[in-house]
């Protein structure tokens, strides 16, 4: 533990060797942390490290076994969120919870509007403590406007509004950017910085570095369940923390493993679908990973889609291997090797009630006729549990129970049991902590180099330069560049989106036509 | 999540903690809402894949999750509570009857719930792939008035194909409806519950209908035939049961059923198709009714063109007793039965000790409610807390 540095800066909120154990796992194991009043406090881990048990003790949902929380110095006994809300922990999560039918004012008070006789509600003074609270956070809208007509930045600022209702002391934000664009995450960490000039303590939960370095002025680091040391920001870098949360060291070198492909696998030739993609063409190689670079919208997973049966396109054709595809229907794609590991996993990938097993067998159903096959499941099951290292005590065990990491590697497992040629990957690692980000990278660039054709989807460019031989950036459904092999950096792809409007039209010429 | 990390859940280390600890460690510890509860419901599922081979002792624990290591009344009353229900009200009723507990009166028992159990048994699937199928009530009337009516002009093999075609066709159009069209399938099948009830009194015209000669026909067999001293309506519905059962759990079909209740667009990014499934749900249905008419007919050999009005919400209260989730993905056969014999045992009994027969839509949605609470007590960890 760093002791305070001044009497003044005695911490506003300290976690003193807290333990909490579930059945079967130790959550927590003697953890300390602390924020000082006026600073932003990082806490970073991969996911299942205990991050959440720990906000969830902070926040009274958990009581913990061993150890001690107090706030302002005083030692307190949490018994529910209501109760660290009135001793001034305000928590904003990820999903927001805010009623959507409702103005601004009244999800501010929700549930203590302020009163006249008659038990009437007193509007000008909700109006008007509401605009006080949107004041302190600069907001410009009002707080008559409904919560469903705001963006998405605008209803955080609500929820953050919110937690200062009360004497705010520690305001603790988990995620909170995965929804912003770049403007609004600005916003809020201006916001987040005001906060701390008023001396509130500010937790900031993320899984993304740059943000963290940003932001933060110190880093408590989590893995397993215990504390690996509280760092400076200032004296510290990227490297160690992540060496810190993944426990062993992270490399830096230079790719050099690019790999140009063999033979056309998946050749694209003008296709066309109605307000998402046009003109697309491309040729897709075997042992070989093609990025699609592109901003929200830019048609990327849409392509994916389409190739893979789920979307109509009106013109343009498709070929696996020199066949055409006629059906147009996953069964279709899968017979023919094409596997799409979606990007919503609790949506598109993962029946979260049913058990490993059966989400394994999901995909090769198609192939067994009409009899289901439990041993083969449980085959399936085993086998993937040890290629993948799925942390996962057993076939018959809901997924819904496993973490994001491990969700994934059943969702990647499901799809390479059907033995694919061509895999479609749409953002691989969305919500994945660093340490299985790398796994799931590796892992990637291992399925191409045993021959398999991969396209990787992402938004976010360290990701595809980190795995791609080829990078085809997108805009507004179209292919606007190709850069291949060591032509790929951040700068490059970068140009290619943004330096688009001269581009255009030139790029996108020299790449649909010569391929097709 | 921290449950997430655990490779161990195994049997043996939870037992072990579960000595070192308190069962019941005072409350709090057991607000939280996911962690503790998934983990605590995996274990029940471990113990009871580990004890299967263990003797009537070990299965008993199993089943009351003795040996889980947070273990708490309120769970096994969550978790077994049909069970408890169905035991209770038994040794209830015969405490309290002395006819009850006789060979006669559970084979009349049996006998008069098979109707409502096979018409049971293709709903739960139905419902377990997320749907749910209203129309039986009517498509029972419309084909018993339809097997009844012309059995005595065609004949009873004729008339029990032409009965099923027609079944099958109101079942098409459910599953078009619901399968290729992605309507909501309470509207559809709301929907066609009334048309069908329509379409049976235009071709009824009002008139209820009569088999004449009523000893010497074969058709007989299916409503008041025996084999082995048992009711052949019995045999059926229990025949049923573990075919249905065994389609859930041992066919492709039965996966796909599971898979798109508990996620459709997951089972079609998947490769499975959910229109032919679907559409295949609502004919399996279609098929249990028209078992159900003709043993309704054939036990009653005449039949009032409104017989099956109400049914379909009896059938769907046994599904729910069994604990089917309405949302889909979760679902036993063998629990429907349960849910049926429950329902029917307790309108028995109620009979038994003078009640009206108007006591049993009383009573049995206060066990519909009851079974609800205590299923999303089983979810929720507690009973009386909305809380998690």
């Amino acid at each position: 533990m760093i002791q305070p540095a001044e009497p003044s800066k005695t911490p506003v909120l300290s976690v003193e060797g807290v333990s909490k154990s579930f059945p079967g796992v130790k959550a927590l194991d003697g953890v300390s942390f602390e924020v000082r009043p006026g600073e932003v406090m990082a806490l970073v881990g991969e996911n299942g490290a205990g991050k959440s048990t720990l906000m969830k003790v902070i926040d009274g949902i958990y009581q913990p076994e061993e150890g001690s929380v107090s706030i302002g110095g005083e030692t307190v006994a949490l018994q529910s969120p209501q109760d660290a809300k009135r001793r001034g922990i305000a928590m904003i999560h990820q999903e927001l919870s805010l009623v959507e039918d409702l103005s601004v004012a009244e999800n501010l008070f929700l549930g203590e509007l302020p009163r006249k006789s008659l038990g009437r509600v007193d509007w000008k003074k909700l109006y008007a403590d509401s605009r006080r609270l949107l004041d302190r956070l600069n907001c410009q809208f009002s707080p008559r406007a409904l919560i469903r007509n705001l963006t998405v930045a605008h209803k955080q600022l609500v929820e953050i509004a919110r937690a200062l209702v009360y004497e705010t002391r520690v305001v603790i934000f988990d995620e909170p950017t995965t929804s912003l664009t770049d403007r609004e995450r600005l916003l809020l960490f201006e916001i987040i910085r005001d906060l701390r000039s008023q001396g509130v303590g500010i937790v900031y939960i993320s899984h993304k570095m740059d943000e963290i370095f940003e932001l933060s002025d110190r880093i408590t680091v989590l893995r397993d369940g215990t504390p690996q040391g509280v760092l400076e920001t200032a004296e510290t870098d990227e490297d160690s923390v992540v060496e810190r949360m993944i426990g062993r060291k992270v490399s830096h070198a230079a790719r050099t493993d690019f790999r140009s492909g063999e033979d056309v696998v998946l050749q694209v030739s003008d296709l066309w679908s109605r307000g998402a993609f046009r003109e697309v063409s491309f040729e897709l190689r075997s042992g070989e990973i093609l990025g699609f670079y592109g901003l929200i919208g830019s048609g990327r997973t849409e392509i994916l889609e389409a190739i893979f049966g789920l979307r109509k396109c009106y013109r343009g054709e498709i070929r696996v291997a020199g066949e055409r595809l006629d059906k147009h229907n996953p069964e279709e794609a899968i017979a023919r090797g094409i596997a799409l590991i979606p990007e919503d996993r609790k949506e598109n990938g993962l029946a979260l009630s049913l058990a490993c097993d059966r989400n394994l067998g999901m995909t090769v159903m198609n192939q067994w006729g009409n009899l289901a096959h439990p041993s083969r499941e449980k085959r399936l099951f085993e086998e993937y549990r040890e290629k993948l290292s799925i942390k996962a005590p057993g076939p018959s065990y809901p997924v819904d129970n496993l973490s994001g990491g491990n969700q994934q590697k059943v969702v990647i497992g499901k799809w390479l049991a059907t033995e694919p040629r061509i895999l479609l990957v749409d953002e691989p690692t969305r919500g994945i902590d660093v340490g299985s980000k790398a796994q799931i990278h590796q892992l990637l660039r291992d399925l191409a180099a045993e021959g398999y054709a991969i396209i990787v989807v992402s938004s976010e460019m360290p990701e595809i330069i980190r795995v791609s031989d080829r990078v085809l950036s997108l805009y507004e459904g179209r292919i606007v560049s190709e850069l291949v092999g060591e032509e790929i950096s951040e700068e490059s792809v970068g140009r290619a989106i943004t330096g688009v409007g001269e581009l255009a039209s030139t790029a996108h010429d020299s790449n649909t036509s010569p391929e097709s | 999540m921290p449950s997430s990390d655990d490779s161990s859940g195994e049997l043996t280390s939870g037992t072990r903690r579960a000595a070192a600890q308190p069962p019941r460690a005072s409350g709090p510890p057991e607000a939280g809402p996911d962690p503790v509860h998934q983990q605590s419901q995996e274990a029940l599922h471990e113990a009871e894949e580990a004890v299967v081979a263990g003797g009537i002792g070990a299965r008993f624990r199993a089943l009351l999750g003795l040996d889980s290591p947070d273990f708490s009344w309120t769970k096994v009353l969550a978790k077994q509570g049909i069970l408890l229900a169905f035991v209770i009200a038994m040794v209830g009723f015969s405490l309290a009857s002395d006819r009850f507990l006789s060979f006669d009166n559970f084979s009349s028992v049996l006998r008069q719930s098979s109707i409502i159990g096979i018409m049971a048994l293709g709903v739960t699937i139905v419902v377990i792939s997320g749907n749910l199928d209203l129309s039986v009530g009517s498509m029972l009337s419309f084909a018993t008035i339809l097997v009844v009516d012309l059995h005595d002009k065609i004949g009873p093999a004729p008339a029990m194909a032409v009965a099923l075609v027609a079944a099958l066709a109101c079942g098409a159009i459910n599953g078009t409806l619901v399968g290729v069209l992605r309507l909501n399938s309470l509207i559809v099948t709301l929907g066609m519950l009334s048309a069908i009830q329509g379409f049976t009194l235009i071709y009824s015209g009002g008139q209820n209908a009569d088999i004449t000669n009523q000893s010497d026909t074969w058709f007989a067999f299916f409503g008041r035939g025996e084999i082995a001293g048992i009711a052949v309506p019995i045999l059926l519905f229990l025949g049923l049961a573990i075919i249905l059962e065994w389609v859930l759990h041992g066919t492709t079909f039965g996966r796909r059923i599971f898979a798109i209740g508990s996620k459709a667009s997951a089972a079609e990014y998947s490769g499975i198709n959910r229109v032919k499934t679907v559409f295949f749900s609502y004919l399996i249905s279609a098929f249990c009714v028209w078992c159900a008419a003709v043993v309704m007919g054939s036990r009653v050999m005449g039949s009032q063109n409104t017989v099956g009005k109400g049914y379909e919400l009896l059938v769907l209260a046994a599904i729910i007793v069994g604990g089917a989730s309405l949302l889909g993905g979760s679902g036993k056969i063998s629990k429907t039965v349960i849910g049926v014999l429950l329902l029917g045992f307790i309108q028995n009994g109620l009979l038994l000790l003078g009640f009206s027969y108007w006591t049993q839509w009383l009573v049995t949605w206060v066990v519909i409610i009851v079974a609800v609470w205590l299923d999303v007590g089983a979810r929720r960890g507690r009973l009386l807390s909305p809380y998690a």
